[in-house]
């Protein structure tokens, strides 16, 4: 039989349904998914092939071309559109192994406490010496520009808050009755972390990852906007942004990628801060302090 | 920072005895291990226990951006050498054995090191002088700007985050709420473009980029901050006109941080007014802005201004892709241009550096805790 905090259960069970009835969570579902649905049917949105370079250049928006073309003749709707492939994926795949990195790490470090609570605490604390932007794109460009290296360069920086918030979730748990209780009944400690401690650690963890994926996002393009992360033909957004630099009057290379950026963002932000609000206040607290 | 660790879970299940860890693991900075020693002042060992651990934890960053920069697949030699140069092997061999490149890893560390501390940050690839004279240069011009925008921030964040928690679930807390979650989305490298695009381009409020008009010329350099330096100078045109430089890249930046201030402003001081002792103050007939500066504001400001603190380190971090934009001739825009044409020492010098001011703010604000902050015992 499964043991779980009774408290965990009623902030995630019970009180989620409340929470999809707040207006910023249904603003944020409905902006994540279209952008999902964007992201998958691209080949069949898209007016235009992303790459193709036979449109006339640096054209405004008009009916023709909704969002205009770039320098190269290239149909911007058609990239922010395919551009929803490339980073969305991306930057989940990046939490979730931030989450499972971090996760792990920190609840070993919570549960078995002493050597491996030190070492894993310390190199976190280093990692969080650094400024998140400077040490991705210090680590990106040693790493060489790519936009692997650049998911590599900011899973680097977002696994220590993980390890943060699960070492002090793990700690609050470990000497409950029914851990110590599970421990006398001879569970390994795998078994115990599995069984008895996961599930109070859970809803904390994906609350701080949904609101993870708005930064996780940023910073993965501000990398592609540095030229650290995506190659230029690849229509990644922040590397879209920067081409707009280059021809600056034509508002329009750059502000509608730029806005794709900050509506999946703010999507995000806008779940995981109802999220958090429907978490009892407790949990939402240890969520507040461990978040930086 | 960790705790006291509790005892293990398989040792004896000990009667209710044992030790509560709070829930949330840890409370603060302050409530660190340290050992029961006697004699020195207690603010005394905190200080040099910060310190000391702010020494080990520069050691690990030079640590880190040494072992990134060794990580690096490309050849430094080919990186630094022209082709005509690089097909004589004496000329090859000569620069690795200037360099140190012939020797162990370790060795070169310890090299490495050494330059350090005596302020060698190696040579930047595309400007040929040393890094550290580069860094000098841009310091200043950065400081200001991330100033100006801390400063921003603080004054915005927290007005918006006392104005949401006194009106909470009213309008005006939910538009603020919505507000501050705007401005933590907002992609830092795009606004700026477009405020420079729209305020500048089109509108011409604002003056372009750069730091004061080319036509004032800059305030003889004492600090390096041409506010500053024009205010000491006695040059009122030229302050102004640093000014009018300095608001829209300073609004741009602190955009994330008034949302994130404003967030946790509204959290802390939420928690506080619902403490016994505001309500006593209320009970007793204070007026209501003495209960707030004097009772709630106080002890909201320790949770405040740790994320001030931390506030710092995104304003920094968001210099390197606002300054490009605006032509600001600071670090950012020198991490910019060393990060796009891949010379690593300068980026490393820019980590380097960067991590060790955020070093020393964090220090500051730890020991800004205590000062604020009469209950924070000094164990």
């Amino acid at each position: 039989m499964r043991r779980r905090d009774p408290l965990a259960r009623k902030g995630l069970l019970r009180r989620l349904p409340e929470a999809w009835r707040q207006p910023l969570a249904v603003v944020g579902a409905v902006l994540a998914v279209a952008w999902l649905v964007i992201a998958l049917a691209a080949p069949v949105l898209a007016p235009h092939d992303p790459l193709a370079q036979d449109l006339p250049r640096l054209a405004p928006p008009g009916p023709d071309h909704w969002f205009g073309t770039d320098q190269l003749g290239r149909d911007i709707l058609s990239r922010v559109m395919y551009g929803a492939r490339v980073s969305i994926p991306l930057t989940l795949l990046l939490v979730a192994l931030s989450v499972l990195i971090g996760g792990l790490l920190g609840a070993c470090a919570g549960y078995f406490g002493r050597w491996a609570d030190e070492t894993i605490m310390r190199v976190a604390d280093l990692v969080f010496a650094f400024p998140t932007v400077i040490l991705a794109m210090v680590v990106a460009a040693a790493l060489g520009p790519s936009l692997a290296n650049a998911v590599l360069a900011v899973l680097v920086v977002a696994w220590p808050a993980y390890a943060r918030v699960t070492r002090g979730l793990v700690l609050g748990v470990r000497e409950r009755e029914f851990v110590l209780s599970g421990r006398l009944l001879g569970f390994s400690a795998w078994r115990s972390l599995r069984v008895d401690v996961l599930p109070n650690v859970t809803g904390p963890v994906l609350v701080l990852a949904t609101l993870d994926i708005g930064t996780a996002l940023l910073l993965l393009s501000g990398l592609s906007f540095l030229g650290l992360g995506a190659k230029p033909p690849s229509p990644e957004w922040g590397a879209m942004v920067a081409s707009g630099v280059e021809v600056f009057d034509s508002w329009w290379v750059a502000t509608f990628p730029g806005l794709a950026i900050l509506t999946v963002v703010l999507a995000f932000n806008f779940l995981g801060d109802t999220l958090r609000d429907a978490l009892d206040p407790r949990t939402a607290r240890a969520i507040k302090e461990r978040a930086l | 920072m960790s705790d006291t660790p509790g005892p293990p879970p398989s040792g004896g299940a000990g009667p209710s005895s044992t030790r509560k860890e709070p829930p949330s693991g840890s409370a603060g900075p302050l409530t660190t291990r340290t050992s029961p020693r006697r004699g020195a002042h207690p603010l005394a060992r905190f200080l040099v226990r910060r310190v000391l651990l702010a020494v080990l934890m520069a050691w690990g960053i030079t640590l880190v951006t040494f072992v990134l920069t060794n990580l690096v697949p490309g050849d430094p030699v080919a990186a630094n050498l022209g082709q005509r140069a690089l097909g004589d092997p004496a000329i090859v061999a000569q620069w690795r054995a200037e360099h140190g490149l012939d020797q162990p890893l370790w060795r070169q560390y310890l090299l490495h090191l050494q330059g350090l501390l005596q302020g060698d940050l190696g040579t930047s690839q595309q400007s040929h002088r040393p890094v550290s004279q580069d860094l000098a240069e841009f310091v200043p011009a950065t400081l200001e700007l991330a100033g100006a925008a801390i400063l921003v921030s603080l004054v915005l964040g927290v007005a918006f985050g006392v104005v949401a928690a006194l009106r909470r679930d009213r309008l005006s807390d939910h538009a603020l709420r919505v507000l501050s979650l705007i401005g933590i989305s907002v992609p830092t490298f795009w606004l700026a473009l477009v405020a420079f695009y729209v305020f500048f381009y089109r509108l011409q409020l604002t003056p372009g980029s750069g730091r004061v008009d080319a036509a004032l010329g800059l305030a003889p350099a004492v600090t390096g901050m041409q506010t500053v330096d024009a205010l000491l100078a006695g040059r009122w045109d030229i302050f102004s006109s640093a000014v009018a430089h300095l608001v829209t890249p300073a609004l741009v930046l602190a955009l994330y941080t008034i949302g994130l201030l404003t967030r946790f402003t509204r959290s802390a001081v939420l928690e506080v007014l619902g403490q016994d002792y505001v309500r006593a103050a209320r009970a007793k007939g204070l007026p209501g802005r003495v209960v707030l500066f004097r009772y709630v504001l106080r002890s909201a400001l320790v949770p405040i201004i740790t994320v001030a603190g931390l506030a710092f380190g995104s304003l920094l971090s968001g210099t390197v892709l606002v300054e490009a934009i605006f032509a600001w001739p600071g670090i950012g825009q020198y991490a910019y241009k060393s990060a796009t044409t891949l010379d690593l020492p300068a980026v490393m010098g820019v980590g380097l550096v960067v991590g060790v001011v955020y070093l020393v703010i964090n220090l500051v604000v730890d020991v800004l805790y205590g000062v604020i902050d009469p209950r924070v015992r000094l164990q």
